[in-house]
């Protein structure tokens, strides 16, 4: 079993996957260990795009290409390398971008359908924020009923998808500044649907063959995805579902229980997830369970729905995106309901060697060997209990072959950004100025967003490496997806780690609001928290007028699926520095490179970096938040200003 | 760590809500629910449930959705491991308690209603003031506008010792601010601690002994709360504005002296809601990092010979000190304390003998700088209870100086003599009145002293309009007869000379901001006929204001081209007031009460409003508490029209105005009014009366009804008939 260690750094991770090895199970780590990645793929110099081709055309290794080399490099069409490497960067934007908004359009419908009562079990829960929706849509609110105007809100945002004209509505939200810079670049979406489709219209054979157009319309589609479909899918989910708040939970396969019908639900959707956690607290089901000899039903999430019934209801979490198969190794798993999106198709071949039954639910996306129940949204309670009721049949199918690890953490979660806007000063006093203050007087030096995956190219987890650099550096971290969870597995999302780990002054302002210093804002989906929280940093004011002023920075260490590139080019196109590991998908062509890594800058004042070692990139992240201080003018300490009366009358009015 | 400052805070916060629920259970028993429930004389019910819910509590039945408010507020106990973020939990109980802490005190007023004085002073028997009445906080509340009283420090508590208690309280004292002194620690209280050190505790000295019980501590807050409210014309229930307004104008702090307990945490919680940091005398935990507060939230454990130093850099504050070489402490703290009785050693004026104060300009060559020279008995040699003559004059001599700059001069003698802690001052002029304890000529204070205050001080204020001053002080009766007759004769040359300018004959009108470090959208703009509603700047102190701090408060306004000379109005007026109140206003009227009157700040001495009915105006000024005809008492007009608004139909304006030539003009002026307050009519009852000789009316003043005619219209009609009231046969006001 030599080299185990090296493939995660979480000991209920390790277990399982010597367990698998024993249990001759083949899994993600393996099969990676086994195929090399592809190593003109991963420069992005292959181009499949027609069938004159596939035309591979890599860099020399090992030297520096000659400007003959580099004038032959084309393919059959005769694309350069830039352009051939900007068409697929340009693909996995689309890609995620369709992925997260297609999440958004679901969730709309069901808000849609919700507002006209035509789904039983939901409901809108939370009134202030769909009035605040009401205000951005521009929907009369007056003394209309909440479903009123909750159906105008639904018809607005499902037009958002398909609008031809315009720009999109939250984009308005932005800080001026930023959209005015939008605007100018001509990078403003117009509407979400229409920006994938023409992302893949330019990227088909022979249409856009400059790389820095083709890279503009990639911006366009990040920002339907960032300040598009993801921002619509958040904020209809708070509304139907509540508005995350503080929430104390348990995350790791510990959580699994030894005499209890284990549920694990996993993928992105939250509509069956919320009515599975609401439909497995119904003593009807309890009772069942007991009939099937089990002591109850235990629901676990799992990578992104997970941190969607975590963050709204305190439901514990199994693990993140590489613990997936591994979870079924324990044996102990009667059903993994799955919806969409990361969902590993070698879990039908794992499940083979236990009881454990995969249960697809989306008719986007079934999988050969699983069996299909389908979730229909307009009858959400029947379809749950049927789904839950599956998964109890299959309880007394359990094996001998069961082994829970015991590694289960502590975490508190729910930080929306409403929330955080509360929690820095109370009903009266909520604003992001605490925050803002401490940045200013140094005690916080910046503020990282660390997302993203699981890849199995690298040590499962070790992204919490950067999150600990950072935190010692004072830097406050916000986290959403499977980079979340491998924080909170390590204990970083208590508020008494803010003592063990982070800096002085870090730690003195998240004990004075009583704060993990890592805080978990949510799924992927959620990075539009991100982004909505560094709009209200800068709008509380003291840190420049646009995002890219504030002393911040974004990191997807262990970044695997195309979603991540869109959620990266939505932060640097909104203003900030982001910084990936694992690999790098242009590096075929230095010039394009050089264009994402340093020419961005110029255009939106954020650009990409490309790091592999995470304490190395964090660093380039906190050299990156030092320049900001210093532009601001917050580098060095600052004299108390004390006031007289002159200095209280050149106040402005609140 | 704040972690147990927030666990505290929260379980005393559910201590204090259930102990006014109980409260209120009892007493709904007792009363039943339409008793009226309030604290006296205000138009702000409880202030803070008012200000921060807008919820009106008037009787006891209205409580009950503030308990209700009360309950959602107060957060779960704070759990010991991984709790769930505290803050802003710990900060929603503190409101909830300074709710509940409102009600408490109301139902007191029910129960035992004359357990607090009502008044500004303690009585013989009872040292416990209760919440400031709304006459109170118009008085104290200019302090706070004006710069005079920068904020306010709330001891909880007590001292080790009443020595270190009245220490403590000099010290803030003498840096101006106000003390709220409520709670008890092991049986001591600071109020009583001073009282027994000897100290003159009550409103005047700016020493407060609000009440006994922590509860009391809420009265601070009202203060606070209603002073946004007033001054900063926010809306009732507009709470964030209520507490961006208090963390960034009102720079107050708590100062708890002892072993802080629950109930104690929980109003420190409260008191940051309002930007209201905490300095502890005790190792209590501290929270450092700022942003509800402008710095450090709670700081503890500072020894009491630094804790004022403390408070004040931790809340911000950046007090202006006067070093003046008197041997007694010096400051605005001191002006109203009283010296009386057995406490008096020297007594000048006052009607027991002469004493008169005169400013006037000499020859830069005739003037040595700093002299002061005693002519006559000084205190030393005249025994303990010994009444003297006294001429003060002040000999100016500089290149600035102007004649017009002596009554300025002048007119500060008055708080310049009486900030010194043990003398009291009163009146002007010939008719001063002065009064030396036996406490200060203890302590070494001289005859002499006055001199050198009134040297050292208008040389710190002044010195731009002056170069050299000399103080010559007579004690010999025959020497201040002889001044007493130069200076009347000044005296009325002055007089004469002030009322003979116009604003016709006047280009440059001034602005007076002063107001606006509390209400920033206001703007005065004084004219000769016109002076500020404060009645503290008219159009001359304005220029003066201005000689001596050029980029000041008081700026020259040219007034430009006439656009209405009826309603008083110019386009240069306009362009200064658009810019100046941030372009709130493009213009307003001097002289009209019914078109676009000027705004009002919330210092007004009166309140005029018109009275459709009689087809007149009525004004009240801020000491009548009273109801007038308009259907409202003074502090519900200025609730309605101050804070830099301008209301049709109502305007502020100073006593002194109603006797000016333009007063109200475009609606006819004096001839206009029918009714004031009793007491006002005989307050400027001289000045009235020649300007009712002016214009032919020579007995309008009987004319005038007040309140003992009637405080409705219907009542006051027949009166006005009977009398013939010139308005009620002029033009229609409306």
């Amino acid at each position: 079993m030599a080299g185990v260690e090296k493939k995660s750094i979480d000991p209920a991770s390790l277990k399982m996957i010597e367990k698998a090895a024993s249990d001759e199970v083949s899994l993600a780590f393996d099969r990676a260990a086994a195929l090399k990645p592809c190593p003109i793929g991963a420069e992005g110099s292959c181009c499949s795009n027609c069938s004159m081709g596939p035309c591979r055309i890599p860099l020399p290794r090992g030297r520096e290409e000659t400007p003959e080399e580099k004038r032959r490099r084309r393919g059959v069409c005769g694309a350069t390398a830039e352009t051939i490497a900007a068409r697929n960067f340009v693909r996995m934007i689309a890609a995620g971008t369709a992925a997260h908004s297609d999440h958004g359009r679901k969730v709309t419908e069901v808000f849609l359908a919700t507002a006209r009562g035509k789904t039983p079990g939901y409901e809108i829960k939370d009134e202030q924020k769909l009035l605040q929706l009401a205000m951005d849509f521009g929907v009369e609110i007056g003394d209309r009923s909440n479903e009123a105007i909750a159906t105008d809100i639904g018809q607005i945002a499902l037009n958002e998808f398909g609008k031809q004209e315009g720009e999109l509505l939250f984009l308005r939200r932005a800080p001026l500044k930023r959209q005015e810079l939008w605007r100018r670049l001509g990078v403003a979406p117009r509407g979400i649907d229409r920006e994938v489709v023409e992302a893949m219209h330019r990227t088909h054979m022979g249409v856009d063959q400059d790389y820095q157009n083709l890279l503009l319309q990639g911006t366009r589609t990040a920002l339907a995805d960032g300040w598009g479909g993801s921002m619509m899918a958040t904020e209809l989910q708070d509304v139907m579902f509540g508005t995350p708040a503080p929430v104390f939970s348990q995350i790791n396969l510990g959580v699994l229980k030894e005499d209890e019908v284990n549920i694990i639900i996993h993928g992105h959707e939250p509509q069956l997830a919320e009515m599975m956690a609401v439909v497995a607290q119904d003593p009807e089901m309890a009772q069942y369970a007991k009939s099937k000899g089990a002591e109850g039903i235990n629901l676990a999430g799992m990578c992104c729905t997970a941190n969607e019934i975590l963050m709204r209801h305190g439901v514990p979490i199994a693990g993140n995106f590489l613990q997936q198969e591994l979870a079924i190794v324990t044996g102990a798993v009667e059903a993994m309901v799955v919806d969409v999106q990361c969902i590993m198709q070698g879990l039908a071949d794992v499940a083979q060697c236990y009881h454990t039954k995969i249960m697809t639910t989306d008719p986007r996306a079934k999988i050969q060997g699983a069996s299909h129940i389908e979730f229909d949204e307009h009858n959400a309670v029947e379809s749950a209990k049927a789904i839950i009721k599956a998964a109890i049949d299959n309880f007394p199918n359990r094996g001998k072959n069961v082994q829970i690890p015991k590694e289960k953490s502590d975490l508190i979660a729910g930080f929306s950004h409403e929330t955080i806007n509360y929690l820095l000063g109370g009903i009266f006093r909520a604003s992001y100025r605490p925050l803002n203050d401490n940045i200013i007087n140094g005690r916080i030096r910046g503020v990282a967003g660390v997302v993203g995956c699981n890849n199995p190219r690298v040590t499962h987890d070790m992204q919490l490496e950067m999150v600990k650099e950072l935190i010692k550096n004072d830097v406050l971290v916000l986290q959403t997806g499977c980079a979340a969870m491998a924080s909170a597995k390590a204990g970083l999302m208590v508020p008494e780690a803010a003592t063990e780990y982070a800096g002085h002054g870090l730690a003195s302002v998240c004990e004075a609001v009583g704060i993990p210093p890592v805080l978990h804002m949510g799924a992927c989906i959620d990075n539009s928290r991100i982004l909505m929280a560094a709009t209200a940093m800068v709008k509380d004011g003291g840190l420049g007028d646009d995002i890219s002023d504030l002393p911040v920075a974004g990191a997807a260490p262990e970044w695997m699926s195309e979603k991540a590139i869109a959620i990266g080019q939505y932060f640097v196109a909104s203003g900030v520095f982001t910084v990936f590991g694992v690999t790098w998908p242009t590096t075929g062509s230095k010039e394009l490179t050089d264009f994402l890594f340093k020419d961005l800058e110029k255009l939106y004042g954020g650009m990409w970096a490309f790091e592999p070692d995470p304490i190395k990139a964090a660093q380039l992240m906190i050299s990156h938040i030092d320049k900001k201080r210093k532009a601001l003018g917050i580098d060095k300490a600052r004299e108390r200003v004390l006031y007289d009366m002159a200095m209280r009358r050149e106040l402005e009015a609140v | 760590m704040s972690k147990i400052i927030a666990s505290a805070a929260i379980r005393g916060a559910h201590k204090i809500v259930s102990q006014a629920d109980q409260k209120w259970r009892q007493a709904m028993e007792k009363w039943g629910g339409s008793e009226p429930a309030g604290f006296p004389n205000t138009a702000y019910y409880l202030p803070v449930i008012y200000g921060i819910l807008g919820i009106k509590v008037t009787k006891l039945a209205d409580m009950e959705p503030v308990l209700k408010q009360c309950q959602s507020l107060l957060p779960p106990p704070v759990k010991e491991t991984h709790p769930l973020p505290y803050l802003a939990p710990a900060l929603d109980a503190g409101m909830a308690t300074f709710f509940a802490e409102e009600l408490i005190e109301a139902i007191r007023y029910i129960e035992e209603p004359d357990f607090y004085t009502k008044q500004e002073d303690p009585t013989a028997d009872n040292i416990w003031l209760g919440a400031a009445d709304d006459v109170i906080l118009r008085k104290r509340g200019i302090e706070f506008v004006d710069g005079t009283a920068p904020g306010f420090a709330a001891i909880l508590g007590a001292a080790p010792s009443k020595e270190i208690a009245a220490k403590i309280a000099t010290e803030l004292q003498q840096k101006n601010l106000y003390v709220f002194m409520c709670a008890e620690n092991d049986g001591e209280r600071f109020s009583e601690q001073l009282v027994q050190a000897g100290v003159q505790i009550g409103w005047p000295t700016r020493l407060v002994s609000f009440g006994p019980d922590i509860t009391a501590a809420v009265f601070a807050i009202g203060f606070a709360t209603r002073v946004a409210l007033s001054f900063g014309h926010v809306e009732p229930g507009n709470y964030r504005k209520v507490l961006i307004y208090n963390k960034d104008r009102t720079f107050a702090f708590a100062m708890p002296l002892g072993y802080v307990t629950d109930e104690w945490y929980a109003n420190a919680a409260g008191a940051i809601n309002f930007g209201f940091p905490t300095i502890a005398d005790t190792p209590i935990p501290e929270v450092l990092p700022t942003g509800i507060c402008t710095y450090e939230h709670v700081v503890a454990n500072i020894p009491h010979d630094k804790i004022v130093a403390k408070a004040i850099e931790v809340r911000g504050l950046k007090v202006a000190l006067s070093e003046v070489p008197v041997p007694v402490a010096y400051g605005p703290a001191f002006e109203g304390e009283r010296v009386r009785g057995e406490d008096i050693y020297l007594e000048c004026g006052g009607g027991r003998s002469r004493m008169v104060e005169w400013v006037t300009s000499k020859r830069m060559d005739e003037v040595e700088d700093g002299k002061v020279e005693v002519v006559g008995p000084e205190i030393g040699d005249v025994p303990a209870d010994s009444k003297l003559p006294m001429a003060i004059v002040v000999e100016v001599a500089g290149r600035q100086m102007q004649e017009d700059y002596e009554p300025i001069l002048e007119r500060q003698i008055h708080h310049l003599i009486n900030y010194a802690q043990g003398v009291m001052h009163i009146g002007q002029r010939d008719i001063a009145w002065l009064r030396v304890s036996k406490t200060a000529v203890e302590k070494g204070f001289k005859i002499a002293h006055i001199g050198a205050i009134i040297h050292a001080k208008l040389h710190q204020d002044f010195g731009r309009i002056f170069d050299k001053l000399q103080v010559k002080i007579y004690t010999v009766d025959d020497k201040v007869r002889e001044i007493i007759n130069k200076a009347k004769a000044v005296y009325a040359v002055r007089d004469a000379r002030i009322e003979g300018m116009t604003d016709e004959t006047t280009d440059i009108f001034y602005s007076c901001t002063l107001c606006q470090s509390f209400a920033p959208s206001h703007v005065c703009v004084v004219s000769p006929e016109r002076t500020g509603l404060c009645g503290s700047y008219n159009w001359m102190d304005c220029r003066a204001a201005h000689e001596i701090n050029p980029t000041g408060p008081n700026q020259p306004v040219p007034k430009g081209e006439i656009l209405d000379s009826h309603l008083g109005q110019w386009k240069g007026v306009n362009e200064f007031v658009f810019k100046a109140s941030r372009g709130k206003f493009d213009h307003y009227n001097f002289y009209s009460i019914i078109h676009d009157p000027m705004t009002s700040c919330g210092c007004m001495e009166c309140i005029a409003a018109i009275l459709p009915m009689c087809n007149g105006i009525m004004t009240v000024n801020r000491e009548h508490m009273g109801m007038t005809p308009c259907g409202m008492k003074f502090t519900t007009l200025a609730g309605t029209i101050g804070g830099g608004i301008s209301t049709p139909g109502f305007v502020g304006h100073s006593k002194y105005n109603i006797s000016q030539r333009k007063f109200l003009s475009a609606e006819g002026g004096i001839k206009r009014l029918v009714w004031m307050p009793k007491s006002l009519k005989e307050e400027i009852a001289q000045r009235f009366n020649a300007r009712a000789k002016e214009i032919g009316i020579p007995n309008l003043l009987e004319m005038v009804a007040d309140e003992t005619v009637g405080i409705t219209e219907e009542e006051i009609l027949p009166f006005l008939e009977k009398k013939g009231h010139p308005a009620l046969t002029m033009e229609p006001l409306m």
